[in-house]
C-alpha cells in the first residue's frame, strides 16, 4: 500500500488541454525545459554528467540560460543566492550520483534559511536503480531532511506536474528547496506535452491570513507594553513585506532589533532600527532584549544564534511569534501570542488593529546602553586596513544601494555589524547553515538575477579558497563582480573561539594562501592587493570601474576579533567585550 | 511529565511516505514506542497509528512537524480515555502433557484463539490493549514461549470525528482558524 505510485497529475494537478489542439510529443527532456520555462525560469546554475546528458541536449534549443558553475555546489548556493536577490524561485541542475550528492550542502542552506530552490537531477536509468548502478545515488533518500519536499519522476507524463507542483511548494507557505529527480530513460522518453494548469494538494494548505482574534491579541499587548521591541527576520523579506513592516514600526514607534537574515527588513539608518541581535549583536540591542517587556517576533524561528541560552533570552518579555509556519511557535521560546500567517498578511492586520504610538524614553533608555568608546574608537584608523573601515567604504562608495553577499565566519559578522543595510533582498549571506564558499557562488547568482545592481561579496581567505573555481565561471559569464577578501591569513572566528574559549590553543587555523592577484589574473580576472588604510578606498573605486570580476585582497591584521561576542552557550546578557577597548561608564 | 501519546495520522498512500514519517521522528529526536500502517476507510489513503513517548509539548511539537509532511492530512493526538486501543500477538507456547490442557483453558479466558498445534507446541492469538496482552504473556512465560511476534497498537477514537483538527494547530490551539 505505502509503495503505490502515483504522480501530482494524477491527483491534483489535471491537465485540461485545449480539445481541439493535438498535443505535442517531446522527450521528457524537452517537457522539462518547457515546465521551467512555464515556472517563470529564465536562468538555471547547473553542471552536465551522464544521467542529464539527454536533458542538455535539449537545453540549447530553449530559452533558459544555462551558467555552467566549476562545482555543483556552487550551482546549488547561486541558485540560492539568485532566489534570494529576485524573490523567484532559484533552479539548479545537476547529474546523478556524485553531482546529486554534491548538491546537498546547498539544499540544507536553502531549507534552514527558507529559500524557494528547486534542484533537477539526473538519475540512472529505471531498470538499474536498486542495482547499485554506475553513478546511482538515492538521491530523494539522501536530501529527504534537507529538502521541503522530493520526488522521483517514474512517467514521462509526470514530468510537467511535477515541476509545475515544486515551484508551488517551494515559493508558497514557508519557502524551500525542492528536489526533483529525473531517471536518464523518463529524459528520453516521449509522451504527449500537456501543460498542467492547476496545482496543489488537499494536503498542503499553508496559513496565509492569521486569524483575527490572534492579530487582536497581539494588538493587545503592543497597546499595553512599555518597553516593547520588534525582532525582525526573514520572514519579512521573503513575504515581500519590507513596506508594510516599516509602515507598523513608524506606527506603533517600536524599536526594531534583527536577525542575522532581518537585516534589511527595514532601512538600517532609520531612526526605530537599533541593529542586529544575538552572539555578535550590538550591546545596546542585547541590553534592549534583557529589559524588554514585550517581543514581536515577525518572521524569525528564534536560532540559537540570536537568543544565546533559552533561559536567559528576553527574561521580562512576553512574547508575540508571527510565523507562517505553525511548527515554529513554541519550538525555541515559550510564546504567548501565536500569530500564524504570512509576514504581509499578519502586518496588514496588526496595522488595522494597533494605535499609534511612540516610545521616545524607552528608545532614550536604549540608546544610553550604546557602546559610544566602541564606536569612536572603530573611527580611528590604524594604518594598516581593519575590517570595519573596509565593510563601511564598501558601503559609502556605493551608498548601501549594492548587493552584498558574504562568506561565514568573522567577516561575516563585521559586515552585519557595520555594513547597514538598505534592502533585505540587497544582504545576502548563509544564516542558518553558516556554508562556508558562500560568497562567490553567492554573488554570481545575485548578479544572474540583477543585472541592474552593483554586486559585492566580502569573504575570507579561507571561504574563498573554498570556491575560488567560480572565478572562472564569473569570468566566462564576464560578470561584472567584486570581491572583497578580508585577508588575514587564519581561519579567523575558529581562531577567535580558541583563543577566548580555549587557552588560546591554535590548531589548524593558520592558513596559507596562494598570491590572490596573480591567482585572480590567471583567471583573467583583475587583482588588487591592498595593504594600507589610505588604499582603501581607491581600490574600492577602481573595482567599480573595471568591468568584470575583481578581486581586492586586503591584508589585514591577523588576529582581530569580533566584539562583541556572546560565549557560546552563554545568555545574551554575557556578552564579551574587546579587552583592548575600555567600555562606557555604567 | 513523559508519558505515551497515541498519534492517529492520516495520510496520502505515496512511495515513501512510511520513509518521511520514520526519518522526521528520528531526527527531530523524538521516541516512537510502536508504529502500524494500514489502509484508511478512504481510498488512496493510509492510516497510521505512532505511540510517541514524551513531553506535552514535544508531542505538540512532532504533530506540527508530522503537519508539514505533504503527505499527511491529519494528525489526530487520541485522550487515552478517549480511545480504545488494540494490540495483536502471536505466540507458540510450548504445550504437551499436562501443560497442553491448562494452555487452552489460560487462552480461553483471555478470549485468544488457537491458530495452530503441533504434538509440543500451540499458536495462539490473543488481541486486546496492551496490558490485557502483556498479561496474557505473563501467563504463557510460564509455559515457555518459543517464538513470539506482537504487532504495535492501532487505535481510534471513540468520538464521532477527530479531536484536533489542523485548524487548532495553525494557531497553537488557542482559537480554531474558523473563528
Amino acid at each position: 500500500m505505502v509503495t503505490a505510485q502515483r504522480s501530482p497529475g494524477q491527483a491534483a494537478g489535471k491537465s485540461e488541454a485545449d480539445p481541439a489542439a493535438e498535443p505535442e510529443i517531446l522527450t521528457g527532456s524537452e517537457i522539462t525545459c518547457r515546465s521551467l520555462e512555464a515556472a517563470g525560469a529564465t536562468t538555471v546554475f547547473g553542471y552536465p554528467g551522464g544521467a542529464v546528458i539527454p536533458l542538455y541536449d535539449a537545453l540549447p534549443s530553449s530559452n533558459l540560460h544555462h551558467v555552467l558553475v566549476r562545482f555543483e555546489q556552487w550551482a546549488g548556493l547561486a541558485a540560492d543566492a539568485y532566489a534570494r536577490a529576485t524573490g523567484e524561485v532559484g533552479v539548479c541542475i545537476a547529474t546523478s550520483g556524485p553531482g546529486a550528492t554534491n548538491l546537498v550542502t546547498a539544499l540544507a542552506n536553502a531549507q534552514l534559511d527558507s529559500v524557494p530552490m528547486v534542484a533537477i537531477t539526473g538519475q540512472v536509468t529505471q531498470a538499474l536503480i536498486g542495482r547499485d548502478g554506475f553513478q546511482e545515488v538515492d538521491i530523494t533518500g539522501v536530501s529527504l531532511p534537507v529538502t521541503k519536499h522530493n520526488y522521483l519522476v517514474q512517467r514521462p507524463e509526470d514530468i510537467a506536474p511535477t515541476i509545475k507542483e515544486a515551484f508551488y511548494l517551494a515559493k508558497s507557505g514557508r519557502p524551500g528547496p525542492v528536489l526533483v529527480d529525473i531517471p536518464k530513460n523518463v529524459f528520453v522518453a516521449k509522451t504527449a506535452y500537456i501543460p498542467p494548469t492547476k496545482v496543489g494538494r488537499k494536503s498542503y494548505q499553508p496559513t496565509i491570513t492569521p486569524n483575527i482574534r490572534q492579530v487582536r491579541l497581539a494588538a493587545d499587548e503592543i497597546a499595553q507594553a512599555k518597553k516593547p521591541l520588534i525582532m525582525a527576520g526573514h520572514g519579512i523579506i521573503l513575504s515581500g513585506a519590507e513596506a508594510e513592516f516599516q509602515q507598523f514600526a513608524e506606527h506603533t514607534g517600536i524599536p526594531v532589533i534583527y536577525t542575522l537574515l532581518g537585516l534589511g527588513a527595514m532601512p538600517e539608518m532609520h531612526p526605530l532600527s537599533l541593529g542586529m541581535m544575538g552572539m555578535h549583536g550590538h550591546r545596546h540591542v542585547n541590553r534592549a532584549l534583557e529589559e524588554c517587556d514585550l517581543l514581536v517576533n515577525i518572521g524569525a524561528r528564534f536560532d540559537d544564534r540570536a537568543t544565546g541560552r533559552l533561559n536567559g533570552f528576553a527574561p521580562n518579555a512576553r512574547v508575540v511569534h508571527v510565523d507562517i509556519d505553525p511548527a515554529e511557535i513554541g519550538k525555541n521560546v515559550e510564546t504567548h501570542v501565536p500569530v500564524v500567517g504570512d509576514a504581509r498578511e499578519a502586518l496588514k492586520m496588526l496595522l488595522a488593529e494597533v494605535g499609534e504610538g511612540n516610545h521616545d524614553a524607552w528608545m532614550r533608555w536604549i540608546d544610553g546602553q550604546r557602546n559610544r568608546v566602541l564606536e569612536a574608537a572603530l573611527e580611528d584608523r590604524p594604518e594598516w586596513p581593519e575590517p570595519y573601515s573596509i565593510v563601511k567604504a564598501i558601503a559609502e562608495a556605493t551608498d548601501h544601494e549594492a548587493i552584498v553577499t558574504t562568506d561565514v565566519g568573522q567577516h561575516q559578522m563585521w559586515a552585519a555589524q557595520q555594513f547597514g543595510v538598505r534592502y533585505g533582498t540587497r544582504w545576502i549571506t548563509s544564516g542558518g547553515l553558516g556554508t562556508m564558499g558562500y560568497g562567490l557562488p553567492s554573488a554570481i547568482g545575485a548578479k544572474m538575477g540583477r543585472p541592474d545592481l552593483e554586486v559585492w561579496t566580502i569573504v575570507g581567505d579561507g571561504g574563498f579558497q573554498m570556491s575560488f573555481n567560480e572565478l572562472a565561471t564569473a569570468v566566462q559569464e564576464q560578470l561584472d563582480i567584486n570581491v572583497a577578501i578580508i585577508n588575514n591569513g587564519y581561519l579567523g572566528m575558529v581562531r577567535q573561539w580558541q583563543d577566548l574559549f580555549h587557552n588560546h590553543n591554535y590548531s589548524e587555523v593558520r592558513i596559507s594562501a596562494p598570491d590572490f592577484v596573480q591567482l585572480a589574473e590567471s583567471f583573467g580576472a583583475t587583482g588588487i592587493r591592498v595593504t594600507s588604510d589610505d588604499e582603501i578606498r581607491s581600490a574600492i573605486e577602481r573595482a567599480r570601474s573595471i568591468k568584470g570580476p575583481v578581486v581586492i585582497d586586503f591584508v589585514v591584521e591577523p588576529e582581530a576579533n569580533v566584539y562583541p561576542m556572546v560565549p557560546p552557550g552563554g545568555s545574551n546578557s554575557e556578552m564579551v567585550h574587546d579587552p583592548q577597548t575600555p567600555q562606557d561608564q555604567e | 511529565m513523559q508519558h505515551a501519546h497515541t498519534l492517529s495520522v492520516l495520510v496520502e498512500d505515496q512511495p515513501g511516505v512510511l520513509n518521511r514519517v520514520v526519518s522526521l521522528m528520528r531526527r527531530r529526536s523524538f521516541n516512537i514506542d510502536s508504529i502500524t500502517v494500514g489502509h484508511s476507510e478512504q481510498p488512496g489513503m493510509s492510516r497510521m497509528t505512532l505511540v510517541v513517548r514524551g513531553e506535552d509539548n514535544e508531542v505538540e511539537q512532532a504533530t506540527k512537524q508530522l503537519y508539514k509532511l505533504l503527505e499527511v492530512v491529519k494528525v489526530t493526538d487520541l485522550p487515552e480515555a478517549d480511545a480504545i486501543t488494540r494490540e495483536m500477538v502471536m505466540v507458540k507456547v510450548a504445550a504437551k502433557g499436562q501443560s497442553r490442557s491448562e494452555v487452552l483453558q489460560l487462552a480461553q479466558v483471555y478470549g485468544a484463539r488457537v491458530l495452530d498445534a503441533t504434538p509440543t507446541t500451540l499458536m495462539i492469538e490473543a488481541t486486546g490493549d496492551e496490558h490485557q496482552i502483556d498479561s496474557f504473556l505473563t501467563m504463557m512465560r510460564v509455559f515457555g514461549i518459543r517464538e513470539m511476534v506482537r504487532s504495535g497498537k492501532i487505535a481510534m477514537g471513540r468520538s464521532s470525528a477527530g479531536t484536533r483538527s489542523r485548524a487548532d494547530v495553525s494557531t497553537n490551539g488557542v482559537y480554531a482558524a474558523a473563528d
